[in-house]
């Protein structure tokens, strides 16, 4: 099982790289999203694989490791800020340079300066 | 009252100078004045313990671990600069205030000067080599400020940028050398550096340490060949020539030398390379000083050279060359300070500082050229003035060099020669400007200057001649104490006199003298000669040196920062893949000792379909509708993951968090191209592939070598205090509002900051909206289904119901603030898609700025309140009730700080999704009424 999730993670970071080196910034955002699905599942993989034993106390003697679930929960939250802010600003830059294409910024800053 | 007061009081009056704009001139300078004359009363305050020998000391522990602290000491030699640099400044800023012109800002110049001030005694009180440094580059900034006066000419900004630059990089090098001198001693603590001496010198590190403090010392006192900022620094204010680079700053490398004599000198290789940098600079300085015209040119290299001097002494191997060396930072700061501010008064009445128009000025101001002449006659090393003591000295003691062997005779040889050439500049200094004919063609007619702007000139005229004719009386008793200070403990007889008879030193004064007097009345084929030689200045080399550095620079930065943001992307991630991957290649086997579980049917499918959705996501991810639906398989997965492996609330999240990214984005495709065009070549995505694999390989082993490891977790702590602690059963929802409530506080304001800055993002956003689909199809007319409507109305009080349970039950069970957020943002979303933002808007009339606000603020003052009951931030309180009809309940005040959560989740997935979704709405409203007006 364990080699089967890592696995994944590794699909994941793989499929997420790939599509943040694309010169769009829709794929880009694409592969951000995925490549925090790969981190939350990394992270959380650090508490260990437990199955049937959820760290809601009842008794039992083991529960799956409480602490990295912590941090997981925030992080898919403030991964979700991060995308939404990303897309945010790939709208902004379509609008404002008409394409989406993302060398284009760099390079209307390079000529023009920075935006007022 | 405590060292540390001295440093601290002309801060003060720094800023105290710095709003004096609205006083008048006199009272400006006697506001100013106060400052200094208080620090100069601590320091004599101190002075008889230091007089009798004791260091006086005042220590402020600081920062333990660095072994830096707030350190000052307060001995022989520190005693004689602070008094240098106190008494020379007050006459300084006296004379400030009668040089500058009323369209100069006086309060400028004195927080300037001020703030130097404050540096210099920094340097020369402290205990700390770290401080000390500190002070050092704070001089470095000050005079750079000071030179840059008059920022609107042209060079003093160039002289300006150029001390800075040399006296800012012997600064860095100066860092690194007590750096390594700490590290060699094991303390940054002056008293025990300067009592590691043999420690020091018999360290590994030792040469580099001494080259590197002395490039610090050279830099700074303008040795060669570093020489050539002075010149250039002369484009500031002469009262800042006078005070900067004449008395105080450029001491301070002299100072350095001095202060770390005990630590470091006594071996082969001090002498020879400050001895051998002393008489070069010497050398070079006094024949340069020669053929300038400028006046203040002719000044600074004067003061080059005798720099040269100084350090030519303090590396000659005998105690009474360290003597001689003190007494000549004496002499030196009282001739050359009063020749600057006769300069000054020259400059300042006939507008021109140039010898070849000023002539015959004795007529015209004979007061100030009197002055000028005592001090230049000391310059030149005449007898009863104090530069005539020094001078027997130095060249007394050039006699006893052992340095180059068999031809050490040459260093008094070369001494003498140099001191000839001072004596020839100073007799041009003197016949050129005060004798010599009748002006030539000067900007202004000149007459005696005020009575008062003399006073400082006077004064140091005086002392040059009762150190001159007293010696014994005036200077012993201090430079037998700063003397035993560089020399830690064994003061040196020495006697000064006027009078020693007839003997070799003697003889080299009066061929020092009889050359300068032949060598002034040859000075017409001296100068043509001169002029005939190639112009090799060191401001040229400085700058097309600073040009090459800089274009290097310009070219390597444009090869990596060319403007594409993927190059840069890939840059970084083959970076991270290398420095992740290589320990990889160390480890000896990946799988750990752990037992694995078995696969079983459902985690097999769930794998398959994860990687399906990934793997598809990528295949068509240029048909962005497709890869969406696709990556929201992964997210699905994802969170079923989660809660395959015992995580029921991130597989809450997950799938709430999947429901409102995926609306996100699909919103956020109708405002972007539908179609990725095809664009990258097959070698770049082959390269991309490679890398993107790599990086996939490199993780999936890292994760998998770190599940199958046993794990040591901190965890069991949470598990035992979760339910006696935090009072509640939910181990994760404990943890996130109790045990780090601080993070989490920390992690809802960066949820709300996000939101504000998308916010701010689709501010004015210029529409940029396609009125078909990729496909050329018109958008539906039927926006808002009635079924969608129709239904979305039903579950909206069912769903906030369900959120409401989902919160109240986090605490003891999956659920919590974030989730229950989410969901509920999720409802009103729906609401969105049903009925269309203005539908909404019309009938919620929420602020969601204020939402995100408030949820922080209830957050913050949940974990404030604990202060109402003396307990640290965010501790949390909990306790038992018999409610009626609901039984016995747990109340604990972590729901309150959930709440905080869930309201701050709820505002800003609404603010995101309503923001943007808003901006389809506006369109609808201009659309229609243009449709409207079309009719």
């Amino acid at each position: 099982m364990e080699l089967l999730y890592s696995v994944c993670v590794g699909v994941l970071v793989g499929c997420g790289v790939f599509l943040i080196l694309r010169a769009r910034s829709f794929p880009i955002v694409l592969g951000l999203t995925m490549l925090s699905y790969a981190v939350n599942l990394f992270l959380f993989a650090s508490g260990r694989l437990t199955i049937n034993k959820a760290a809601i106390l009842s008794g039992s003697e083991q529960y799956a490791d409480p602490l990295p679930q912590a941090l997981v929960l925030t992080a898919i939250v403030i991964g979700f800020a991060m995308t939404a802010f990303s897309v945010i600003l790939a709208i902004r830059a379509r609008a404002d340079l008409g394409n989406d294409y993302v060398n284009q910024l760099a390079q209307a800053n390079n000529k023009t300066g920075v935006r007022k | 009252m405590a060292l540390f007061w001295v440093p601290l009081i002309t801060t003060i009056g720094s800023l105290i100078s710095s709003r004096a704009a609205k006083l008048s001139r006199n009272e400006t300078a006697a506001v100013t004045l106060i400052a200094p004359l208080i620090a100069l009363a601590v320091c004599l305050y101190h002075a008889p313990a230091v007089f009798n020998g004791e260091t006086v000391y005042d220590h402020i522990q600081w920062l333990d671990v660095l072994g830096i602290h707030l350190s000052f000491r307060l001995d022989g030699l520190s005693l004689l600069f602070t008094l240098l640099i106190l008494g020379i400044g007050c006459l300084v800023i006296f004379y400030a205030r009668y040089y500058l012109s009323a369209k100069d800002s006086l309060p400028k110049l004195y927080a300037y000067l001020l703030l130097f001030m404050t540096a210099m005694l920094g340097i020369v009180m402290s205990n700390n080599t770290i401080q000390l440094w500190f002070f050092w580059e704070l001089t470095s900034i000050s005079s750079f400020l000071l030179i840059s006066y008059w920022s609107d000419k042209a060079e003093a900004r160039k002289g300006a940028l150029m001390a800075l630059s040399i006296t800012g990089a012997g600064g860095l090098a100066l860092l690194a050398g007590l750096l390594i001198l700490g590290n060699i001693v094991g303390s940054y603590q002056l008293d025990v550096i300067l009592a590691s001496g043999d420690m020091i010198k018999q360290s590994q590190w030792y040469e580099l340490t001494l080259v590197l403090i002395l490039l610090g010392a050279f830099t700074k006192s303008a040795q060669f060949p570093f020489h050539f900022w002075l010149p250039h620094a002369m484009a500031a204010p002469t009262p800042v020539s006078a005070y900067l680079h004449s008395a105080t700053m450029v001491k301070a490398g002299i100072f350095l030398l001095a202060r770390f004599y005990p630590a470091l000198a006594g071996t082969e290789i001090w002498f020879l390379i400050v001895s051998l940098t002393g008489l070069t600079t010497l050398l070079i300085g006094a024949y340069v000083a020669l053929f300038k015209h400028d006046l203040k040119g002719l000044l600074a290299y004067s003061t080059i050279s005798h720099l040269g001097l100084i350090t030519l002494l303090l590396g000659l191997d005998t105690e009474l060359a360290t003597v001689a060396a003190i007494f000549h930072i004496i002499n030196h700061a009282t001739f050359k300070a009063s020749l600057f501010m006769a300069t000054g008064i020259i400059d300042h009445e006939t507008g021109t500082r140039d010898m070849r128009k000023l002539n015959g000025m004795w007529k015209f101001m004979p007061f100030t050229a009197t002055l000028a002449m005592v001090s230049a006659a000391s310059m030149a090393g005449v007898p009863l003035l104090n530069g005539f003591l020094s001078k027997e000295m130095f060249f007394a003691e050039t006699l006893h060099a052992q340095l180059l062997g068999s031809m050490s005779w040459l260093i008094p040889v070369l001494a003498t020669a140099a001191g000839a050439f001072s004596v020839a500049y100073s007799a041009r200094f003197i016949h050129d400007v005060f004798f010599n004919g009748d002006p030539v063609d000067l900007p202004k007619q000149p007459h005696e200057a005020p009575r008062y702007m003399r006073v400082p000139i006077e004064i140091l005229v005086a002392i040059c001649i009762l150190v001159g004719m007293f010696p014994n009386l005036i200077v012993d008793s201090i430079l037998d104490v700063a003397s035993s200070a560089v020399l830690t403990g064994a003061t040196p007889v020495f006697e000064i006199a006027l009078w020693h008879g007839f003997n070799l030193p003697l003889l080299m004064s009066a061929l020092a003298v009889a050359g300068g007097v032949v060598i002034y009345s040859l000075r017409k084929h001296l100068f043509q000669f001169q002029a005939t030689l190639p112009a090799l200045e060191g401001r040229y080399m400085f700058e097309q040196g600073l040009d090459v550095v800089l274009s290097w620079c310009q070219k390597r930065i444009s090869q990596f920062e060319n403007g594409s943001l993927q190059r840069y992307t890939i840059v970084l991630i083959a970076t991270v893949l290398f420095f992740a991957g290589a320990p990889l290649f160390d480890m000896q086997k990946l799988v750990g000792g752990n037992q694995p579980h078995p696969i079983d049917m459902f985690n097999a499918v769930g794998t398959g379909l994860l990687i399906a959705g990934a793997v598809a996501t990528v295949i068509w991810h240029r048909h962005r509708m497709i890869a969406l639906i696709m990556i929201s398989i992964v997210g699905l997965m994802v969170s079923v993951a989660f809660t395959r492996f015992s995580a029921p609330d991130l597989a809450l999240t997950q799938l709430s968090v999947e429901v409102v990214t995926v609306v996100l984005l699909m919103l956020a495709l109708f405002f972007l191209p539908q179609k990725t065009p095809k664009e990258s070549s097959s070698i770049r995505v082959l390269r991309d592939l490679m890398i993107s694999t790599g990086c996939g390989v490199v993780v999936g082993s890292i994760c998998y070598a770190l599940v199958t490891r046993p794990l040591d977790s901190i965890s069991q702590f949470f598990v035992e205090n979760a339910k006696t602690g935090g009072g509640g059963t939910n181990v994760v929802n404990v943890i996130l509002v109790d045990f780090r409530g601080f993070d989490t506080l920390g992690e809802i304001t960066v949820l709300g900051i996000a939101a504000l800055g998308i916010y701010k993002l689709l501010n004015n956003l210029p529409l940029f909206m396609p009125s078909t689909d990729s496909e050329g199809r018109k958008w539906a007319r039927e926006k808002y289904p009635l079924l969608l409507a129709t239904i979305s109305q039903t579950l909206l009080p069912l769903a906030l119901l369900v959120s409401a349970f989902i919160f109240i039950r986090g605490h003891n069970l999956p659920g919590g603030g974030f989730i229950a957020g989410l969901v509920t943002a999720t409802a009103i979303i729906l609401q969105y898609i049903a009925h269309g933002s203005n539908w909404i808007n019309d009938r919620l009339l929420f602020n969601y700025r204020k939402i995100i606000a408030s949820g922080v603020m209830i957050a913050f003052i949940c974990g404030a309140g604990s202060f109402l009951f003396d307990k640290p931030f965010l501790t949390s309180w909990f306790d038992y009730f018999d409610i009626p009809l609901v039984g016995k309940t747990e109340l604990a005040s972590a729901m309150i700080f959930d709440l905080g959560v869930y309201v701050t989740v709820v505002g800003a997935t609404m603010m995101i999704l309503a923001s943007l979704g808003k901006l389809t709405a506006n369109d609808e409203a201009k659309s229609e009424t243009k449709t409207i007006g079309a009719k």
